[in-house]
Order: structure tokens, then sequence, then C-alpha cells
């Protein structure tokens, strides 16, 4: 009883013991907090890679290819029986993106991913992450008139019908100018040197208003932008005589006001630019390429011998799974096109091969056994199957990694704050040397004595971390308001959701790691109370009497 | 709660053989007493750097029960040491000390915890009550370390009614709830003196009680004592070093240089 009774009333005046209670608090806090939104983003992490990739993927080595297909599918089917949710297959090939931006070519690497439209869905949560709203119901590689963000301005058919316009526009000037050189050519005497035509152009002629959401673009990049992707052939195919006249019949002609190019789907990273705020200047956003807009794609066929194929391509929606690597490195488009124009379906069976198998298991499936179990009937090296975390591994070991190690280095802070407590304690067993004198002699037994004290450690232990808990809870629930003060007190951006694609600190609060943090702070407090406890115990009753 | 004075091994039974000096009221001395207390041979030895300091040189003590024993000498004669010897506080190097029945050499260190929570009552001269407690949760301290806490639990009521008739005795009434910082030193060592009676010990030793008091409150602690003698049927040693107060012992233990003189 006197345990109980002492340890209290230690904790309640002994406030030198504050002190050190105070670095456990701030330790447990910092834990907690720190493993919150570790949790948050790896969580998200998570969220955002599994979405992304289906539960299992079997892929042949390199470029390889799969080969009777619906003989796998069926075979996967009977393997997986019930556990099998849904199913897909894909075409992954390297490509290369080009496409003009205010002049100027740009070029982009990218995989391109030929997805089924009906399949793709249901093995992974590719759709979600459409910024088209219909696409996001129904994945369609045509180009559609409504659905897109306002945000972006416009888009879809009506942009690139305001696009055509003022290509048209653009090609009218063209001939107009093309049409007074030669007059100028006929009628005028010879030029003297330095008078070309680009002063006739500059001061006979006005260039039409560009539509809204068009940069500004230099003069001499009106001509390249004006015979972007099919005008190229349209220019081609003409005479010399007769520049504009086209050699086919009318309703062939490919009219970019209403045709579209095979549809592609491209990640908002690379179609996508945020310029941040600059002297007050808010931050505002700048879309290289819209849907709408022409690409033209290259890629290799399929086969032995590699050949490279240059694809014109709309873009038809642009997908945000806030993971930069993917957005800014996968484009998809419909994998009947992809077969066809790779070579990958044969003439005379008409059967297709393809890349990569995916599949979505049913929640609760052991994803390492199915593996194991297709690997038996695929051997790797007809095909590698990988479960997500396989694909993902470097990356989620790396994360595991750092918690580990974050980990740990906290704990140190806690391990300091018991260091702090060990002293504070010594420095307690001195002052108490006469009452631990004074205990012994009513027959108080060592062993009494140094629960008094391991009670002491636990009860400023049990404080210190409930409180830490407290204030990191707190702070956990309220750390984007704090990141906002802060940054209103230092001016500074605390959380950029550019760098991390996520709109607020993402945290989650795992009862387990809390119980953890909490265990593992306590029994360090008890443990830094052990050594002075037993010196307390120790101590001779007439030594600590005469001590004064 | 057992008594040791009450409950005496008959074979200690022996005449007595000091002639009482102070208290001759008391009649229980004017037949034979069983041996509340004794100690043979006693040798203590300190060690103060290089050298050894022998405080105490073969002494031997026997005290009957309810006898009151002054024990006097100069400073550095070994008084304290004998006094904590006889307390179970410290151990002798050589020699043997019986309390009643028990040998107290003989008894493991829990024991000896137990035996002094139950059977020895102590006093020192600084008081020594825990400045976190009150004068009652002082006076109840015997009992919470004596007693586990279910048992503790179980008879809190009477611990309680025993602390506060205690402190009522010794003039402590309106003092229970009392930090020690509030009070003044005679009252200290008289809740000092409640808490060493509250486990009904046999046996009372103290160490200088008047030595830090004026003698207005020296006369009151000492009136305390001399009232719970009576009450609680106690044998006391005390050490002091003031004649008037030694006068009032049944018999003086006079010690020098470690050995007891004549």
């Amino acid at each position: 009883m006197y345990i109980f009774l002492l340890a209290s009333r230690y904790l309640r005046t002994r406030f030198i013991a504050v002190a050190s209670i105070i670095s456990l608090t701030l330790g447990v806090a910092t834990l907690i907090v720190v493993n919150a939104v570790m949790a948050g983003f790896v969580c998200q992490m998570h969220d955002r890679l599994h979405g992304i990739l289906s539960d299992i993927d079997i892929t042949p080595p390199g470029l390889g290819e799969i080969h009777y297909v619906d003989s796998h599918l069926q075979e996967i089917r009977k393997i997986a029986g019930d556990e099998l949710e849904a199913i897909t297959t894909i075409v992954r090939v390297p490509a290369l993106l080009q496409y003009n931006f205010a002049g100027r070519p740009m070029t982009h690497t990218l995989t391109l991913v030929g997805i089924d439209d009906e399949t793709y869905g249901t093995v992974t949560d590719f759709q979600p992450f459409l910024l088209n709203e219909l696409n996001r119901e129904k994945i369609s590689f045509e180009l559609r008139e409504s659905g897109y963000d306002p945000a972006m301005g416009d888009c879809g058919w009506e942009w690139r019908r305001q696009m055509a316009e003022f290509e048209q526009a653009s090609r009218r000037q063209m001939e107009e100018i093309y049409r007074m050189r030669r007059q100028e050519q006929a009628n005028e005497p010879p030029r003297l040197p330095g008078d070309g035509i680009q002063s006739s152009i500059r001061t006979r002629t006005t260039l039409p208003e560009l539509p809204s959401g068009i940069p500004l673009l230099p003069e001499e990049g009106i001509q390249e932008t004006a015979i972007a992707g099919n005008s190229v052939d349209l220019l081609r195919s003409t005479d010399s005589s007769d520049v504009f006249r086209p050699a086919i019949a009318p309703e062939d002609i490919f009219d970019k006001s209403r045709d579209q190019y095979a549809g592609i789907i491209l990640g908002k990273a690379i179609s996508h630019r945020q310029i941040p705020a600059v002297d007050g200047e808010p931050a505002r956003d700048i879309y290289l390429l819209r849907p709408g807009d022409d690409v033209s794609v290259m890629l290799p066929t399929a086969g032995s011998s590699l050949k490279p194929i240059l694809e014109n391509c709309t873009v038809v929606d642009l997908y945000c799974s806030h993971m930069h690597e993917y957005d800014s490195s996968f484009a998809f488009m419909s994998i009947s096109h992809l077969q066809k124009i790779r070579g990958m379906i044969d003439p005379l069976s008409g059967a297709a091969t393809i890349s990569t198998i995916q599949i979505k298991t049913k929640p609760g499936t052991d994803l390492g056994k199915l593996r194991d179990k297709l690997t038996s009937y695929f051997p790797p090296d007809l095909a590698m199957v990988q479960t997500w975390q396989d694909t993902q591994r470097p990356l989620l070991n790396a994360v595991n990694l750092e918690l580990t190690i974050l980990n740990i280095l906290l704990f140190l802070i806690i391990g300091v704050a018991g260091f702090g407590i060990l002293a504070t304690f010594f420095m307690i067993v001195v002052e108490k040397t006469r009452d631990i004198g004074i205990l012994k002699s009513l027959g108080a037994p060592g062993r009494g004595i140094m629960t008094i004290f391991l009670g002491y450690g636990l009860s400023l232990g049990t404080v210190g971390t409930a409180v830490g808990i407290l204030l990191g809870l707190v702070f956990v629930w309220n750390i984007n308001k704090i990141a906002d003060v802060i940054q209103m007190i230092t001016g500074q951006e605390v959380y950029d959701p550019m760098i991390y694609f996520f709109d607020e600190i993402p945290t989650i609060v795992s009862p387990w790691m809390v119980m953890w943090v909490a265990i593992g702070a306590i029994t360090i407090a008890v443990m830094a109370s052990v050594l002075p406890a037993i010196r307390a115990a120790r101590l001779r009753p007439v030594e600590a009497l005469r001590y004064e | 709660m057992s008594n040791p004075a009450r409950s005496l091994d008959t074979t200690h039974f022996t005449q007595a053989t000091v002639k009482p000096t102070g208290d001759k009221s008391n009649s229980r001395l004017r037949v034979a007493q069983p041996v509340a207390l004794r100690a043979t041979n006693l040798h203590k030895s300190y060690r103060t750097g290089s050298s050894e300091v022998q405080v105490l040189r073969g002494v031997d003590v026997k005290i009957r029960e309810g006898e009151f024993v002054a024990v006097v000498g100069s400073s550095g004669s070994g008084k304290s040491t004998l006094l904590h010897l006889l307390g179970t506080l410290d151990n002798p190097d050589r020699g043997e000390i019986w309390i009643g029945q028990q040998n107290v050499s003989a008894l493991r260190p829990l024991q000896r915890d137990r035996l002094r929570n139950r059977e020895i009552g102590l006093i020192f001269q600084f008081y020594h009550l825990l400045p976190e407690l009150t004068a009652l949760e002082n006076v109840m301290l015997p009992h919470m370390i004596g007693s586990g806490i279910f048992n503790y639990w179980k008879n809190r009521g009477t611990f309680r009614k025993r602390a506060v008739e205690l402190l009522e005795k010794v003039g402590l009434g309106h003092r229970m709830n009392h930090r020690p910082s509030q009070m003044s030193g005679g009252e200290m060592q008289r809740a000092a003196i409640a808490r060493s009676l509250v486990a009904r010990p046999g046996l009372l030793l103290a160490d200088e009680p008047t030595g830090n008091l004026d003698s207005k409150n020296s006369d009151e602690v000492m009136q305390s004592l001399m009232t719970m003698r009576d009450e609680e049927n106690l044998t006391i040693v005390m050490v002091t070093h003031d004649n008037e107060i030694a006068q009032k012992a049944n018999r003086t233990i006079r010690l020098f240089e470690g050995r007891v003189s004549a």
C-alpha cells in the first residue's frame, strides 16, 4: 500500500520528474505523428500502386509475347478457381510520343499499354483516375463532346473543332501568302538582295485570331502547327501547281473537325505542368496537350524483326493516379488497335498475341500461394508470374526500410528520455536517501523500496506516454491546420501538393502502432528506473538515516 | 499483532540484578521479569578511509520486560551504534542479540524487516517523518508496510482508529492532516512516538528523542513517552545526553570507549 501511496506522492510533489517526462512525452508524440504520417503516405501509395497494377501479372521476359491466349486464360481460370474475380489481357510496349507545343516539337518516352476497354477496368482501378466523368463510367477511346473537367478549359470535340478552324484559317492565310508571292514574282522587277518574302507577309497580311487557351506562338511556328497530323499527308498528296487541292474524294479526306485518329489516353503528368506562384501571381495550370489534340507515337513492331511504326493518335482523355511515376510514363490505347498496328494478329487464324495477362483476385486471397500455383503452370522462361507487391518490391522494401530506420531513430529519442529519467531518478534516490532509511527502519524490505522507485518510474512512464499519445493524436488530427499555420507564420510552404500529389497530408493512426509506442516508452521508463531502484534497495538503513 | 514482551521465552527468566534508579513506581520491576532484550559480546567497527574505528568492544546488555533503560555516554562512545544494532538496523561484527526468543543474528533479512516492523518501535533525534505524508499517514505507515494491500484494505478502519487514538493521546488530534513541514519540532517528535507505537511493539528504542527540542517540548515528549510506556506496557531503551531524562529511567547503562562502564 505504501508503495502506491509514495509513488503517487512523489509523482505529485517532485517537479524535477516533470522535466524527465517532458522528453518522454515529446518522444512519444513525435513517434505517433511520424508513424501516422508515414502510414498515411504508405497506405495512399499502396492504394495508388495497387490501383494501377493488377493483383497478379503474368509477363514474358522482355518484349516477348504470349501465344494461345485463350487456352492460357482457360487454364488460369481452372487454377485460380473461386479466387479469381476478373482477368484481362494487355499489350505493353515502349514508345516515343511526339507533339507540337508553341511551335516546338516535344518528345516524350513512355510505355504504351493496349487495354481491353471492357475488362481492364474490372482488374485495375484505372477508371476512377480518368478525368472525363463519362469515361470513369465506361472507358472509351472515342473523343467525347462533354464530361471533361471544366478547370481544364475547352476539351474534346469542342476544342478539336476550334483547332481545326484555326488550322483551316491558317492554311487559307498561307494560301493567300503564296498567291501574293506568285503575283509579286510575276509583276515586280527582280528583288534586291535582302528583300525577302517575310517582309511581304508582315506588311500585307493579318493572321487569324487564336482560339482561347492556346499559348501565343512565335510567327515562325505557325506553319508547323497548321500542318500537324494528317495535314502532312494532305500536303504531300497534292501536286505543286495546286497545293491544297485534295487528290481523293472529299468524304474520304480526313477532316479534323469531324474525324479523329486512334484514341489515346495520356498520363496527366505528360501533358500538364503547374506553374508555381511567383511574385504574387497565383499558381496556374498549363496543358501541353488536352483531349482533342493529335499526337504522333513511334513504337516497334512485334515479332523477330523490329521496325518502327509512326502512328497518329488523338488524345481522348487524361488520367491522374497521383503517382508521378505512372502519370508521367504511361499511355493507353485500345488493345485491338495496338495489336493490329504492331502486327500481333495472325493473318491466317486471326489469333492475336498479347504481352501480359492481368488477374484480379477476390478479397482475402493469398496472392503468394496463387502466384506459386500459377508459376507451376507458367515456367519462368515462358512468363514471370508476379504479385503486385513483387512488381513493386524495391519501392515497398525501400519504404519499409525507411520506416524501420525512422522508428529506430525516434526510439533513440525515447532512449535519451530514458537516460534523462535515469539521471533524475539517481538524483531523487540521493535526495530521498533519508526517507529510504526511515522506511527501512519501519520494516520496509529492500524489495518494497525497489518497487516504490519502479512504480515511480512506471507512473512517470505512464503519465509521460499518455500525455505524449494525446499530444501526438491532437497533432495528427490537426496536422493540415498546423501546416497552414506554420506556413502563415514562416511564409514557407510546409506541404506542397504538387510534389506529393495528395491534396492533404495523409495520416492513419493505427491502434497497434499507438500500443507498441506506449509499451516501448513505458518499458524504457521502467528500465531507466531499475538501476536507481536497485541502488535505493541496497542502501543500508543506518547509512541512510545518517545521511543529511 | 504479536508482542515479544507478552510471549517471552521462560528460559531467559532471571532475577533483576540492577537496582532501579529512576521511576520507582513501576511495580513490575519488583518481581522477576522475562528478558526482553539481550546482547552479548557485541563488537562493531567502522572503516573510515584506511583506518578502522572500533566503536563497540564487547558490550553485554540484558534488559527486562517493562524496563526503561537509559544509555548514556560521551559522544563517540557507541551509544547510537548500540541502539542501531539492538534495533536490527545494522549487523554486529561479533556477538549476538536476542529479542525475546529470537536470535536476531540468525534471521534472514526479510524476517528481520518483519521483526523490526512488528516488534520494535524506533524514535530518532530528527523525527524522521516522511515529508510527503500527513501526520496520520506517517503514523499509519508501519501498518501499510507490514500488511499486504488486501489485508491493509480490509483492516484500514481498525488501523486508522488506532493511529487516530495514538495521535490524540500525544496531543496531536488537531494536527492529523498536517504535513511535517507544518508542525513544530515537538509535534513532529510526538507524531514519531505515535508512529513507533502504532504496531503495538513491545520494545521501544529511542535515539536522543529530546536532543533537538527545547525544554518545554522536551518535557512534553517525555510526558508522552511515559504515558505510552504505562499504557502500552513498553520496554524502553533510550539513548540520551540529558542527565535529567536519564534520571527518569529505571536504570542507566553507561558506555565508555565502546564498553559498558561500571
